[in-house]
This record gives C-alpha cells, sequence and structure tokens, in this order.
C-alpha cells in the first residue's frame, strides 16, 4: 500500500496536504481505493460550505458499496475536483494525485498537526 | 471459515477474499471486478463455484418424489439434461433455487446454494421417507468450476476430444480433460454461452490450471453477481426469500400445473407485490433494501437487488412494488442516501447475449 510520507492522514482513511498557499487538499488513501473497488461515483460538497473536522463532506460510491468522507481539519470549501465527475475512475488510480476530491481554507492552521503521519496511519490499517 | 480445493490458488492469484455463505470465497482479482465482468462478456471467465451443495436423489420413486417436492417437472428431462428449478416451502415460499440434472433413468443430482446445502438436504431428506428413493449429500465429493463468455466452447473445445459445440444448452456429458474425469454441463449463471465442469475435489486444481492455461480469465463473486443481475436472474437470499412467491415475479414459467408440496398456499395466493425490474433514470445506485416510493414519495416497495452494470453503465435493480406500479414503464423513485433518484420498471432481462 502506498502511504506517502509527506502527507498526514485521518484514521477514517482520507489524506490531507497542506499547499504554499495555507489551503488543504483533500482525497482517499491507496489503502482506501483498494477496499473499495471501482469507483462509480463521487459527491462532492458545494464550494463555500464550512464544515468542521469530522463533519460527513462527500461520499465516495463504488459498485459495491458508498463509503462516507470526512473532513479532517475545520474550514470553509474552497474548491471540489470537477474532473471526477467525468473519471471517477482516477480516485483508484491515482488517489493522491489526479484522484484528489476538494481542497478547503482551514480555520486554524495549525489544525493539520494533530492528524497522524505516514507511519501512524500505515500502522492503524494493519488492525 | 470453509474453504474449496482452490483456495490456494485464489490466494496465489492475488483474489481479495471475502466470507460468503461460511466459505472463503474470491471476490474478484487484481483486476477488479468491471474487468471480470467485461471479460465474461466479451471472452471466458472462470469461476470456482466448489461451494455449491450436490444432493443425489436415487431410487425407483426418484422421478416421483422430486416432482413432488421441486416446481419445475423433472420427469420430463432426458437422461443427459438439466434444469432450473425451486424447492417449495410449505407456507408459499421457496427453500432454494436449484439446478436439477437427471444422470439416469432413477438417478438426479440436484446442486443447491451453498448457504441452503443444510436446509435443502434435511427438508429432501423428511419429505423422501415416503418414497422408495434416497437423498445423499455429496458436495464434499465434487468440485465445480464454471467457464462463462463467447469464447467457452473454443476454449473448452480445445481442452477435450469430445465435441462440446455438440452439446445443447442444459446437456450434460462425461469428459476426460487430458486425463482428468470431468462432467461437462452446458450451463451457467451469467447470461452467456458457457459451461459448468463438475471433477473430484483433488482434481480441482489441475482442471483449473488448464482452463486457465488455454486463456480463461479467473472471476471473483463479485463479477458473478453484476453478471447474473444484468442476465435478469434471481438471486436466493435477494429476490427469492422463505417468502417470496414465484408466481408474483418473473420467474413464475418454472412453476407447472402439477401436485407439489406447498401448493395450496402458494398456487392461488394473491400478489401482495410483485417482483420488477428497475432501470435507474437519474444518476444513483439502488441496493438490496432502499425504499421504492412513488412519483409523490408514499413507499411503495423495496430494492432486492441493485447495481451498476459495467458493461451498460445502467444502474439496474429488482425491487418487490405495490402491483399497480408494476406495469413495464411505471415511473418510481428509489431512495437512495435520503434523496428520491428516479427510476422505470423494465422487463428483464437488462441485457442479452
Amino acid at each position: 500500500m502506498n502511504t506517502p510520507a509527506e502527507l498526514r492522514y485521518a484514521a477514517s482513511h482520507e489524506w490531507a496536504r497542506q499547499d504554499q498557499d495555507g489551503t488543504v487538499t483533500v482525497g482517499i488513501t491507496d489503502f482506501a481505493q483498494d477496499q473499495l473497488g471501482d469507483v462509480v461515483f463521487v459527491e462532492l460538497p458545494p464550494v463555500g460550505r464550512s464544515v468542521n473536522a469530522g463533519d460527513q463532506v462527500a461520499v465516495v460510491e463504488s459498485v459495491k458499496t458508498a463509503s462516507d468522507i470526512y473532513a479532517p481539519v475545520s474550514g470553509v470549501i474552497a474548491a471540489v475536483n470537477q474532473a471526477l465527475e467525468g473519471r471517477p475512475e482516477a480516485i483508484n488510480t491515482s488517489p493522491y494525485d489526479e484522484g484528489w476530491l476538494f481542497r478547503l481554507t482551514p480555520t486554524d492552521g495549525g489544525e493539520i498537526e494533530g492528524l497522524l503521519d505516514a507511519a501512524g496511519y500505515a500502522a492503524s490499517t494493519e488492525e | 471459515m470453509k474453504r474449496t480445493p482452490l483456495y490456494q490458488k485464489h490466494v496465489e492469484l492475488g483474489a481479495r477474499m471475502v466470507d460468503f455463505a461460511g466459505y472463503e470465497m474470491p471476490l474478484h482479482y487484481q483486476d477488479g471486478i468491471n474487468h471480470e465482468h467485461l471479460t465474461v462478456r466479451a471472452g471466458a471467465g472462470l469461476f470456482d463455484v466448489s461451494h455449491m451443495a450436490e444432493i443425489r436423489v436415487i431410487g425407483p420413486a426418484a422421478t416421483a418424489f422430486l416432482s413432488y417436492a421441486t416446481l419445475n417437472e423433472p420427469g420430463r428431462l432426458k437422461v443427459g439434461r438439466g434444469h432450473y428449478n425451486m424447492l417449495p416451502n410449505e407456507t408459499g415460499g421457496l427453500i432454494d433455487d436449484l439446478y436439477v440434472y437427471r444422470e439416469g433413468e432413477h438417478d438426479y443430482l440436484v446442486v443447491a446454494n451453498a448457504g441452503n446445502r443444510e436446509a435443502v438436504f434435511d427438508h429432501l431428506k423428511a419429505l423422501a421417507a415416503d418414497y422408495d428413493c434416497h437423498v445423499v449429500d455429496e458436495s464434499d465429493n465434487f468440485a465445480l468450476i464454471a467457464l462463462q463468455g463467447p469464447s467457452s466452447p473454443l476454449l473448452l473445445g480445445r481442452l477435450l476430444p469430445e465435441d462440446v459445440t455438440e452439446l445443447r444448452r442444459n446437456g450434460t456429458m462425461t469428459a476426460e480433460l487430458t486425463g482428468v474425469p470431468v462432467t461437462v454441463s452446458r450451463t451457467g449463471y451469467t447470461g452467456e454461452d458457457g459451461f459448468e465442469l463438475f471433477c473430484r475435489p483433488t482434481d480441482a486444481e489441475a482442471v483449473w490450471n488448464l482452463l486457465m492455461g488455454a486463456g480463461a480469465v479467473p472471476c471473483g463473486l463479485g463479477a458473478r453477481d453484476t453478471l447474473r443481475l444484468e442476465a435478469g436472474f434471481p438471486l436466493y437470499g435477494h429476490e427469492l426469500t422463505q417468502t417470496s412467491n414465484p408466481l408474483c415475479t418473473p420467474f413464475a414459467w418454472v412453476v407447472k400445473d402439477k401436485p407439489f408440496h406447498g401448493r395450496e398456499r402458494l398456487w392461488g395466493a394473491s400478489c401482495g407485490r410483485r417482483l420488477v425490474g428497475l432501470r435507474m433514470t437519474e444518476r444513483g445506485i439502488p441496493r438490496q433494501g432502499y425504499k421504492v416510493t412513488d412519483q409523490a414519495g408514499e413507499p411503495v416497495g423495496e430494492i432486492t437487488s441493485g447495481t451498476l452494470s459495467p458493461l451498460t453503465r445502467d444502474c439496474i435493480a429488482f425491487a418487490w412494488v405495490d402491483p399497480e406500479l408494476s406495469e413495464e414503464g411505471s415511473g418510481l423513485a428509489v431512495e437512495v442516501r435520503g434523496r428520491p433518484i428516479a427510476a422505470v420498471v423494465v422487463k428483464p432481462p437488462f441485457y442479452q447475449a
């Protein structure tokens, strides 16, 4: 399973990356996309929506099941990955890059530090 | 969890294993459900169905007994032929759906779902007490491998000296696959041409390897489900249950007008709901248990199976719905995560080879 060292993770299988401009980009991990199988639909939140860490903000649906996606940090949705509408399978083939789900402007720039690091997340998936 | 003789093979091939009816079975292999589904529709896929139950009914009264115990008419089968059948309970519902093969004048092999092995065996044994025949659970004597898809006859033909293309749909024959004795039936549950091969458990790996070597692609339970649903076939535990009357479904053709166990409760019963096919007309995947509503939002039914078809990309389902809304073309809605998604009643199958 691919778990990039430079990212942060939530136990609920979201990854978070803080970019230069301070925004936080969020997607689901390689482990999560593998568990789900072929993704067919994605429901993304509206831009401008205010979310708290732990809120359910998106749904990723595969042939097998639908999975709720939670905001790893609090903030305001700044952008969503429109390309997933026509190519939901990007989440399977490129979960950390083309398969990003949404980007938010965090309320507290330091909150991301409270998430799991790569080693912590990898350990959590070993059960 | 129990394992079939092919468990090691699935693990070696990198399958995602899951618990199905108490057996550790492959859900899919490394290329995923969609890939496997499309391979069966275009080429040839290979399925381990060794978990299924095989029950022999043999003796001078075997035909009379099975005619009474099941809904279809086994007496009409010539030796060397099989048919789809159902096992009724005494309360107007079903214990299982089955395939019945006539292997001799008084010798039948009944193939049942893995999850119903004990229920089917116990029921047949008890019911056969009044008949001069024996009911024997032979499940442990068999492995079963299904080869499905339009390339199946060509692929199997290259491996057998016997001419498989001559075998008619639902026909069976014995053969030798490079020395391995197998019984081949031209049956399957995917809606494609194909074969099911019965062999000894100790020969299962050899048969699997031969078929894979000839080009068949391993496929798991996930694709098995999307294929059968697309082809309009029911799955016990979904469309067929202890309380579902087959006369209220598109599978009513199985029920023959003859005496059978439980007929009084099943034959004349009115249908509180009817089982129909649904196709979503807005984006959303229907799943078992989801509520079906009319266009005013009133609950009128429930989904029994649903999926997104890897082939047609339609979202399709079976559902029980109120009789007034069961006509082809009726507009309904399915509640998906709290929102009504539009659907229309269609006559299955959702796909035809």
